[in-house]
């Protein structure tokens, strides 16, 4: 057991070795030097940032507006009223409260469907990562060709196969295919590559511990940065999904919130319109505020997680 | 080079297992299902509605939830699932997948006029002659009644319709000493004045809108699609036609329209600030404007539609009836729900009130309907001006056996005249073709003339 604990890093291992690694990712950007300003990059950095911040400039101003002050004010400053107190509860309660219902459905889609979705990109990837087997390499060229097909193109076949079998408009045509992330096992396979030593492995077995013992014990704990990536990818993806729920889905009870407010927003067209954009943006408001709250906790294994498998050492 | 020469390989690999998805995909896509074809009676009807069931019904009007409760309390035996599946092409777009899949349509579905031939052609709709209910037709006005009878068969029943009529702002009209309109000549006149007194103003918004410019060809005479069976003829260039383009591209190449997409925020904007002056548009316009347009309460008034001569002529502009898909397993209790949703006057009662325009000719002659004069119009007793223009709707038109398609593609051909104040047959010819193309495709012989 001694050996165990021996070989497997401690927590201040790894913090000296994160250390390690940003010192030297921070001389390798700046080469060694004092960084030089360049007038043109930080330009089109701002110009950037410009870009990415206002539209969520505008979401957050105009939540705060009713609908005939939706129409009568400048878009991008604040209107007579204001009104974002009243819109949250609007969009909570219009049509006996339809907005939560979808937010639980998205939530469930997500810890289900993203849930699961890594568990078996993790799973799956450490197998391939580390075992040898037969028709590994078919395994491989599947499993790219798989990421090279978008979902969207899936969709409709899925949707046939689906009602075949009776699962359309049931939250399982959301979940099942959301359990299939090719790109997550990917990420894994190759992170757990480069992350776990497979002298490690040996030494566990070696040890007597069972491979069970020793997936969970070292090479998750190893793997947990690219478990966290593929988790935060599976939620981001899950959380937007809206062509797949859109096709499976006809009953408005088991929507997920991108649905959801995408039907909102088509009540103001037509024959008996009925535009409630101001319950529309406030609901697109709300739905951004936990993946943003996700991003903002998660980052820093986001971050470490895109680079995983960039740098051979 | 040995690594190189592997990734090529699974290069190879994948582009296969790619081509074969989309392959399967497409030919997965291609077959079709379709349901039984079972027969029944009037008294059959009845006698579903007393025993009883459960029936799904796919609407997204927002009169249906009350008049499902009002049905409900009459029909204790009978429930009704309803379902909101999406506003129109969403809606349809779900119902042609569920028809493709073999399940999961339901029993009754809303369905608009223009987008009945589609699913009435690939034989999805019940036939409601069986039921007796070819014997309601003098109980709705023409247009609609036509549009649910296709290919020799009833397959549905009219719930709206959508007469159309011009929507002016007074306020902005009496500002620039403009008088109404009841020609064409004397509206595109109307518009270079206004947008001469005031360039931030315009005459009405059109970027281009398929139910638009098919309603206008229709009201100028043109029938533009014959269908026949699977043999459908296509001219987008006939007499009618025409005569629309020819006064509609003075508006288009003398930039007098408003480039405002129709139902976007803008829109509705323009509308309350009176940078919009008239919208030509169904009799179902007054509800929007009441409950969503508040700002210009009182301005907006309605007069007949302008013609060419002088003489009424009419066309219809949206509006739609529901039908009973052949899925159904239930389809009398679908039927008996049906008769009862458009054609019983405690379900019209609530319709009336959701600010429906109704199809049914005792409501639109009835006086508490002609002698409503509402506020927002300034007192004016509108229903009398759209109701008379009910009346002038010509008949003989007919709608694409994909015309849900084509409109989707209108905005690829005629929309590129719009966009560049061209000629609007340029646009209309390359939708003819593009229109010919996809119906041979489909398996229709089409022939564009």
């Amino acid at each position: 057991m001694a050996t165990l604990t021996d070989i497997a890093p401690t927590r201040a291992d790894r913090a000296a070795v994160r250390k390690a690694d940003r010192r030297a990712a921070k001389s390798f950007s700046t080469g060694g030097r004092r960084p030089r300003r360049s007038i043109v990059l930080t330009i089109v950095m701002v110009l950037f940032t410009v870009y990415s911040l206002v539209p969520l400039a505008w979401l957050l101003v105009n939540a705060t507006k009713t609908q005939p002050d939706l129409f009568s004010s400048f878009g991008l400053w604040f209107g007579k009223d204001f009104n974002l107190f009243q819109n949250i509860a609007d969009t909570l309660t219009y049509r006996d409260g339809i907005f939560l219902k979808w937010l639980g459905n998205t939530l469930l889609y997500v810890v289900v469907g993203a849930g699961g979705a890594t568990l078996l990109a993790t799973v799956a990837g450490y197998g391939l990562a580390k075992f040898n087997f037969p028709g590994k390499r078919a395994v491989f060229a599947i499993v790219l060709g798989a990421i090279a097909v978008p979902g969207t193109a899936l969709a409709v076949p899925t949707f046939l196969m689906f009602s075949q079998v009776g699962l359309t408009n049931t939250p399982w045509a959301v979940i099942l295919p959301s359990l299939v992330s090719p790109f997550g096992l990917y990420l894994v396979w190759t992170y757990a590559t480069e992350a776990i030593p497979t002298e490690l492995l040996e030494a566990a077995r070696m040890d007597g511990a069972s491979e069970f013992r020793t997936f969970f014990t070292i090479s998750l704990r190893l793997l947990a940065p690219g478990v966290v990536t593929v988790a935060l990818f599976a939620i981001v993806a899950t959380w937007n999904n809206y062509f797949l729920p859109l096709i499976m889905l006809s009953d408005p009870t088991w929507y997920p919130l991108t649905v959801g407010l995408s039907q909102w927003s088509a009540q103001a067209t037509g024959v008996a319109a009925q535009p409630i954009y101001n319950l529309v943006i406030t609901g697109s408001l709300l739905t951004i505020v936990p993946i943003v709250i996700a991003f903002l906790f998660l980052q820093r294994f986001w971050q470490s997680g895109l680079a995983a498998g960039s740098v051979k050492q | 080079m040995k690594r190189i020469l592997r990734s090529r390989s699974l290069r190879r690999v994948a582009t296969a297992i790619v081509a074969t998805a989309v392959v399967g995909a497409s030919l997965a896509a291609c077959s079709s299902g379709s349901g039984s074809d079972s027969s029944g009676s009037g008294s059959d009807v009845d006698a579903a509605l007393k025993a009883g069931g459960e029936i799904t019904y796919w609407s997204w009007t927002p009169s249906a939830e009350a008049q499902v409760a009002a049905f409900e309390k009459q029909y204790p035996k009978v429930k009704v699932k309803l379902v909101n599946a999406g506003t129109n092409t969403t809606e349809y777009t779900k119902l042609q997948n569920a028809i493709k899949a073999g399940s999961g349509a339901p029993d009754v579905a809303q369905v608009e006029y223009y987008a009945i031939p589609q699913f009435a052609l690939s034989d999805s709709l019940v036939d409601l002659t069986q039921f007796g209910f070819d014997k309601l037709k003098s109980d709705y006005t023409a247009g609609p009644w036509s549009s649910v009878n296709v290919g020799g068969k009833l397959v549905g029943l009219p719930q709206d319709s959508g007469p159309m009529a011009m929507f002016y702002n007074k306020t902005v009209f009496d500002k620039y000493g403009i008088a109404v309109p009841t020609t064409w000549d004397e509206y595109t006149a109307a518009a270079e004045k206004l947008h001469a007194a005031d360039p931030n103003a315009y005459i009405t918004s059109d970027s281009g809108d398929s139910g638009f410019t098919t309603s206008m060809i229709w009201q100028a005479g043109g029938r533009p699609f014959s269908v026949d069976g699977t043999k459908v003829t296509v001219n987008l260039q006939d007499e009618g036609t025409k005569k629309w383009t020819a006064t509609w591209n003075k508006l288009v190449e003398g930039k007098l329209l408003s480039s405002v997409p129709g139902w976007s925020d803008e829109w509705y904007k323009a509308l309350g600030n009176g940078s919009i002056a008239t919208l030509i548009t169904g009799a179902w316009m007054p509800g929007t404007l009441e409950s969503s347009v508040t700002e210009a309460s009182g301005q907006w008034r309605v007069a007949p539609i302008p013609t060419y001569d002088g003489k009424p002529a009419n066309a219809e502009n949206g509006g739609g009836g529901q039908v009973v898909l052949k899925q159904s397993k239930n389809q009398a209790l679908a039927a008996g729900f049906l008769k009862w949703l458009n054609n019983d006057e405690s379900s019209i009662k609530v319709f009336l009130k959701s600010g429906g325009f109704p199809s049914t000719t005792k409501d639109l002659s009835s006086d508490a309907f002609l002698s409503d004069a509402p506020e927002y119009f300034g007192g004016q007793k509108i229903n009398e001006v759209l109701a008379d223009g009910a009346k002038n709707v010509s008949t003989g038109w007919q709608y694409l056996p994909y015309q849900v398609y084509a409109n989707s593609i209108y905005a690829d051909s005629v929309g590129q005249s719009y966009a560049s104040n061209s000629d609007l047959n340029t646009g209309l010819k390359a939708w003819q073709q593009s229109i010919v193309d996809y119906g041979n495709k489909q398996g229709f012989t089409v022939t564009g003339k």
